[in-house]
C-alpha cells in the first residue's frame, strides 16, 4: 500500500506503524459521570467495518507525523490522507 | 457408511462405486432448536458435539460459502497446547486431548501427526520465560521439555548455533503437539455431524437476526428466514459483521494473516519449529511442502489477501533460520481474516440477548482450538453454563478488567 502523505507525498506503508481506528483521537472526559464505561468503549470496543475505515498511522521511519488515513478494508484502497493534527483541531474523527 | 481398511479393499475390487457423499445437502427447514452461524471448523465441531455429547437434535449449521473454504482451509495446521496463563492452558490442553482421540471418534483420517513443536530460544531471558511457560504447562497436565543446544541439534542438525545474528541456545519442546490435515478436520466433523442428523446448509449467508423483546427468534438468510430457539455465532474473522445485526460492538478488530507453502522438498523438518527471535513457524507437510507463516499484516482488513512487506519479513525470518532454503521456491501464499481480540484470547459466552451466543476472537490460534471450542460451545448452548475449561473466555472480561493477555501487550490487537 502507498500512503500519499500530505507533506511528503507518496510513501510506502512499511515506513509507518498502524495504531487503529481514528476514534482513538477522541479521548473521553475522565471526569464524566460514566467515565469508566466511556473508557471501556474507547479502549476495547471497535466498529471494525468492512468498507471505509478511518485509521491512525504513524510515520515512524519518516517525519514522525500522525496521519488519519481513510482506507477500504475490503480492497485496501486509500481514498484520503490527512494530518491527524488537522483532524484533531477541527473536532476529532467522527 | 463406516470407513475402514476392509471397506477400501472392497471398493477397490468393485470399481469404487459404493462411496457416497460424506454429508447430505438438505434444504433448510422452517425452524430448528439450534442454528449455528458459520460452517467452519468450530461451527461444525459445535454441531457435532451438540448432537453427540449433549444429545440435541434439530441442529443446523449455516455456511455462506462451502465447507472448508474459510479459515479452516487457510491455516498452517499446527496443533499444540503450550500456553502460559490459567485462563488458557486448561482449555488448550483439553483441546489437545480431543485431538489425540479425534480420528477414532470421527472415524475419519485427519492425518493427525504428533511430531512435536520446538520453540527455539536465543537469549537467557527467553530461556527463563520458556522455563516458566513449560512449568505452567506441566502444572496443567500438559507435557513440556526444555532442550539444550545439543538436544535441539540432534533433531535439527542444520541450525546455526555459533555465528548467526541470533544463535540458537536451545528450545522448549512439546512432544505431543504436531499437525493435522485442516481440510480433513472440517470434512470429518461435517460427516460426523451429518450422520447424527445435523443439517449442514451451504451457500446460505446470514443477512440479519430477528430479535424481539430481547430474545432471538431466528435468522434472516439468503435462503429465507429460519426460526431458532438458540442461535450461536461462530464466524471468527467476520464476527463484528454478524454481531452488528444484534446491535453489538465487539472488542475485536479483523486483521489479515498470510500463510505460505514452498514447493515439495525431501524430508528436512521432522516437526514444527518456531523462530524465537521474531515470529515465524514452520512445518513440512506430508507432500513435502514447507508450510509457514509469521505475523499478521497489522492493519484492519477483510480482504483475504495481504501485502508484500509482510511476505518479505516472513521470508527473511525463514532464511535467518534455514539459510539452506534460499534456493527453494515459494509455491503459494494466501491470506485469511482473523478476529483479533483486544487481549489476544478468545470469547465463548452468552450475550445480553436471550438465546444469542457468541464464539469468536480466536486471533490466529483458532485451528488448534477447534475440538475444544466446539465442545465448550456445545456445552454452553446446551446447558447455558460455561464448560469448566472455558470459564475465563467471557465477553465482559474487558469491562471488568479480567483480560487474558498471554503476551502482556495491552489492548492493541496488532501486537498479539
Amino acid at each position: 500500500m502507498i500512503i500519499n502523505h500530505p507533506i511528503l507525498g507518496p510513501r510506502d506503508s512499511s515506513e509507518f506503524v498502524y495504531l487503529g481506528d481514528a476514534t482513538l483521537l477522541k479521548r473521553p472526559d475522565w471526569q464524566a459521570e460514566d467515565a469508566a464505561e466511556q473508557f471501556y468503549d474507547y479502549l476495547h470496543t471497535r466498529d471494525n467495518p468492512a468498507g471505509l475505515h478511518r485509521e491512525l498511522w504513524y510515520h515512524e521511519q519518516g517525519d514522525r507525523s500522525w496521519l488519519v488515513v481513510t482506507r477500504d478494508t475490503v480492497t485496501h484502497e486509500i481514498t484520503k490522507v490527512e494530518l491527524a493534527r488537522d483532524v484533531a483541531r477541527t473536532g476529532g474523527s467522527a | 457408511m463406516r470407513y475402514s481398511g476392509f471397506r477400501v479393499l472392497k471398493e477397490a475390487l468393485t470399481g469404487h462405486r459404493g462411496w457416497g457423499p460424506a454429508w447430505r445437502d438438505p434444504e433448510p427447514q422452517s425452524d430448528y432448536d439450534y442454528v449455528i452461524i458459520g460452517g467452519g471448523g468450530h461451527g461444525l465441531a459445535t454441531a457435532y458435539y451438540l448432537a453427540k455429547e449433549y444429545k440435541q437434535s434439530r441442529v443446523a449449521v449455516l455456511e455462506k460459502g462451502w465447507i472448508g473454504g474459510g479459515n479452516v482451509g487457510r491455516n498452517t495446521t499446527i496443533v499444540r497446547s503450550n500456553y502460559l496463563l490459567d485462563g488458557n492452558e486448561p482449555f488448550y490442553e483439553f483441546s489437545l486431548k480431543l485431538w489425540e482421540g479425534l480420528e477414532q471418534d470421527l472415524n475419519y483420517n485427519a492425518m493427525m501427526s504428533q511430531r512435536g513443536i520446538i520453540n527455539l530460544m536465543h537469549s537467557d531471558a527467553q530461556r527463563d520465560a520458556y522455563i516458566r511457560r513449560g512449568n505452567s504447562m506441566i502444572l496443567h497436565g500438559a507435557d513440556a521439555e526444555l532442550l539444550n543446544q545439543k538436544q535441539v541439534l540432534e533433531k535439527y542438525p542444520f541450525l546455526n548455533v555459533k555465528n548467526a545474528r541470533f544463535p540458537v541456545m536451545g528450545g522448549l519442546l512439546q512432544a505431543r503437539a504436531g499437525t493435522a490435515r485442516h481440510d480433513a478436520v472440517a470434512w470429518g466433523y461435517a460427516r460426523g455431524a451429518d450422520q447424527r442428523g445435523v443439517d449442514i446448509i451451504q451457500n446460505c449467508e446470514v443477512t440479519g437476526l430477528r430479535i424481539e423483546n430481547g430474545k432471538v427468534l431466528g435468522v434472516e438468510t439468503s435462503r429465507g428466514y429460519i426460526g431458532a430457539k438458540k442461535v450461536g455465532s461462530c464466524v471468527a474473522g467476520s464476527s463484528s459483521k454478524v454481531m452488528a445485526y444484534a446491535g453489538m460492538r465487539l472488542p475485536i478488530e479483523s486483521h489479515v494473516l498470510q500463510a505460505f507453502v514452498s514447493e515439495g522438498l525431501k524430508p528436512v523438518l521432522p516437526g514444527v519449529i518456531t523462530f524465537g527471535a521474531g515470529h515465524f513457524y514452520c512445518s513440512q507437510s506430508d507432500k513435502g511442502g514447507l508450510v509457514f507463516g509469521g505475523n499478521i499484516d497489522g492493519y484492519n482488513s477483510y480482504a483475504q489477501r495481504g501485502n508484500l512487506p509482510v511476505v518479505e519479513d516472513v521470508i527473511e525470518e525463514a532464511i535467518a533460520m534455514f539459510p539452506m532454503l534460499g534456493r527453494a521456491r515459494l509455491l503459494r501464499s494466501w491470506g485469511g481474516i482473523m478476529d483479533m481480540s483486544m487481549d489476544g484470547s478468545p470469547i465463548i459466552d452468552k450475550t445480553h440477548i436471550d438465546g444469542l451466543y457468541f464464539n469468536g476472537g480466536w486471533c490466529y490460534g483458532g485451528f488448534k482450538a477447534t475440538p475444544a471450542s466446539g465442545f465448550c460451545y456445545a456445552h454452553l448452548l446446551a446447558t447455558d453454563t460455561p464448560h469448566e475449561t472455558a470459564t475465563a473466555f467471557r465477553l465482559d472480561r474487558f469491562r471488568t478488567g479480567n483480560v487474558i493477555d498471554e503476551k502482556g501487550s495491552g489492548a492493541q490487537p496488532n501486537l498479539h
